[in-house]
């Protein structure tokens, strides 16, 4: 084999073992969820494939509900994870001298156990009968009968402490790699240290900001573990409907049908963010 | 000395500056005149960076004031100064293009955003740069990046400007280049400059005063020829270009007598006894074959040629001196040859005028 021919092949030979991952586990599923989405029939006699577009505009209009409490519980958490997360980053990455690496491994440390567990822990946290619960009565938050678990509030307060490092982490890499020096110019250029914040840090932590976003809501967006554990049924969220119609009701064309409504409706709503922070920041963000 | 604070820009008083144990700088006191072009120039660590420092309000000063024209700055903040930095690494916001951050200044100053940016494309054109103004500043060279930041800090039209090092990431060539543009540039607005800088070419050439530091003090301040010509520390002759140092004794009026036994005229030690330190520049020095007669009135000692290095220009000679000393000696390249009477291993006489002789405190 030729010098040049063997350079020809060396990409390949790189990219070849991800390629091939992605056309089997990623591609091959894909292509065959599209066309179960547009099968027709029923769990006993099996599904065929109809072409039957409809199960689109089905599934879409009797779970409008369920959509749209998906992108607004993501949303809120995506926004409650920017707050808290942002001056923990900060914080972690200016401020924090010696402590940085410990305080990373907190951000991370919640991994180590498994995502349901740590819902569950939850559960615990905000029952009827614990601690939290009777602060809040004793300080007046909540009415004597009135509970955290299985509301609105504690899906979001779950979906955020699941996601947070999710937020955190992209920030303070972000955040982290702001020349201290920068700062130092804004304030030597007259800008009060609010203003330099304002002008310096933030444009330069927007990459951060937007990975964090985009890294929180879109799992957040198909969550059903939060909803499931921490919620009824009335908090039930778009992936929640997936789960079950996936493996309750084995109705897998509404389903299917259904992980690409989401699907879409991310790929839209990531466009139109990365239209709103600029194009770069999203090349940025991927660096 | 009333008269000079009054009529200074930049006024240091007994200033120190601790990081933990470390002094960075110890009760600094200095003057800085209005519209000069001052450097402040030492070794790695002599504390001049942190002196900048406290001056643009990056740094609190343990003890001592600070003060900018006449009043008491050392409480205020960076943006509450009238005097404007420009970082040795240069500092550009990199998400601003060049033309927004010259005008950052001005628009935080309130000036008008129309305004600012006319102002902006001025200082750009006062550092050739207007054809950049809508790049961002990673696509500028180094030498460019570093016009803008000074750009940026000009167009403020501070009191005063200060340049930490401000070409010390440049190559050579761009270095001189701009070496000639900053001093053009200091003459043409007429702001003080404080520049900070451990390159001696650099001070000599563009400073009107040149502070030297060690160990966080001013061990001597004063034009480029006052500290090469009558250095007053061992520091300062060493630092600054090279010296020839002996140990001497002060046996007369303005008569030394070194430790060999060496009479010699040192017009400088007048009013001096005791041990003293003398310097002669080694280009000061005429060397004599052995056993020619020494010129009136002329300083001359004994030695032995050690080394004799023809650059071209210039033959470099070590002699190893009567009393063991080496001593470097510069001779002008007139005849073409390297004379036969000065060869390695010759006896030779050193010889120079009186007046070329300074005293450096002994120690």
């Amino acid at each position: 084999m030729s010098l040049n021919t063997r350079r020809k092949l060396l990409p390949w030979l790189f990219i070849g073992p991800g390629l091939l991952w992605l056309l089997l586990f990623f591609l091959y599923p894909l292509l065959n969820q599209a066309s179960v989405s547009l099968m027709t029939g029923n769990p006993e006699q099996g599904y065929d494939l109809t072409w039957a577009f409809h199960n689109y505009w089905d599934a879409i209009s009797e779970y409008k509900e369920q959509f749209g409490r998906s992108i607004l519980y993501a949303g809120v958490s995506t926004l409650l994870c920017l707050i808290i997360g942002f001056p923990l980053a900060y914080f972690t990455a200016f401020h924090a001298g010696r402590w940085k690496s410990f305080i990373l491994l907190l951000i991370i440390l919640p991994f180590f156990m498994s995502y349901v567990l740590r819902t569950v822990a939850w559960q615990l946290i905000l029952s009827d009968d614990g601690t939290v619960v009777s602060f809040f009565r004793t300080i007046g938050l909540l009415g004597d009968d009135g509970r955290l678990l299985a509301s609105r509030t504690a899906v979001i307060a779950g979906i955020t402490y699941n996601f947070l490092p999710f937020m955190a982490l992209p920030l303070y890499v972000a955040l982290e790699k702001i020349d201290p020096r920068l700062l130092e110019a804004a304030t030597d250029l007259y800008a009060s240290r609010t203003t330099a914040f304002r002008k310096v840090t933030v444009p330069l932590a927007l990459p951060g900001i937007f990975a964090g976003s985009l890294l929180t809501f879109i799992p957040a967006c198909g969550d059903f573990i939060n909803a499931a554990l921490l919620g009824t049924p009335q908090q039930y969220m778009i992936g929640n409907v997936i789960q079950s119609k996936f493996l309750n009701i084995l109705d897998y064309p509404q389903a299917a049908a259904l992980s690409f409504t989401l699907m879409l409706f991310i790929l839209v709503g990531i466009f139109l963010y990365a239209r709103l922070l600029g194009t770069r920041n999203l090349t940025e963000a991927a660096i | 000395m009333a008269a000079t604070e009054a009529e200074a820009d930049i006024h240091l008083d007994g200033v120190s500056k601790r990081f933990g144990d470390m002094t960075a700088v110890d009760d600094l006191t200095m003057s800085i005149p209005r519209g000069s072009f001052y450097a402040m120039l030492g070794p790695s660590g002599c504390g001049k960076t942190t002196t900048l420092r406290m001056i643009g309000g990056f740094e609190d000063p343990t003890a001592g004031k600070v003060y900018l024209g006449g009043s008491d700055v050392t409480q205020h903040p960076p943006y509450r100064r009238d005097v404007n930095t420009v970082f040795q690494s240069y500092a550009l916001f990199p998400h601003l293009s060049v033309e927004k951050n010259v005008a950052f200044g001005l628009e935080r100053k309130k000036v008008g955003k129309a305004e600012a940016l006319k102002r902006a494309g001025e200082a750009l054109e006062l550092v050739q740069l207007s054809h950049v103004g809508k790049r961002k500043p990673a696509q500028l060279s180094g030498g460019q990046q570093q016009r803008v930041a000074l750009a940026r800090a000009l167009v403020n039209r501070p009191r005063a400007l200060l340049l930490d090092e401000p070409l010390g990431a440049l190559d050579l060539r761009l270095r001189k280049q701009l070496q000639i543009e900053l001093k053009r540039i200091q003459q043409d607005v007429g702001i003080t400059f404080v520049h900070v800088t451990h390159d001696q070419e650099e001070a000599m050439s563009m400073a009107d005063t040149i502070a030297v530091m060690n160990k966080g003090q001013i061990e001597q301040a004063g034009s480029a020829t006052d500290l090469y010509e009558r250095p007053r520390t061992a520091f300062v002759a060493n630092f600054l270009g090279i010296s020839n140092l002996i140990e001497a004794k002060v046996t007369g009026d303005q008569r030394v007598t070194t430790h060999d036994g060496a009479q010699l005229h040192a017009p400088e030690c007048a009013g001096l006894t005791g041990d003293v330190r003398i310097g002669v520049r080694p280009e000061k020095i005429t060397l004599l074959p052995d056993g020619e007669p020494v010129p009136d009135g002329y300083n001359a000692l004994r030695g032995k040629v050690v080394v004799a290095a023809f650059l071209g220009v210039s033959i470099q000679y070590v002699i190893q001196a009567a009393g063991g000393e080496e001593l470097n000696v510069f001779a002008q390249n007139t005849d073409g040859s390297e004379p036969e009477g000065l060869a390695v291993g010759r006896e030779v006489q050193l010889v120079w005028r009186p007046e070329h002789t300074f005293v450096v405190e002994r120690g």
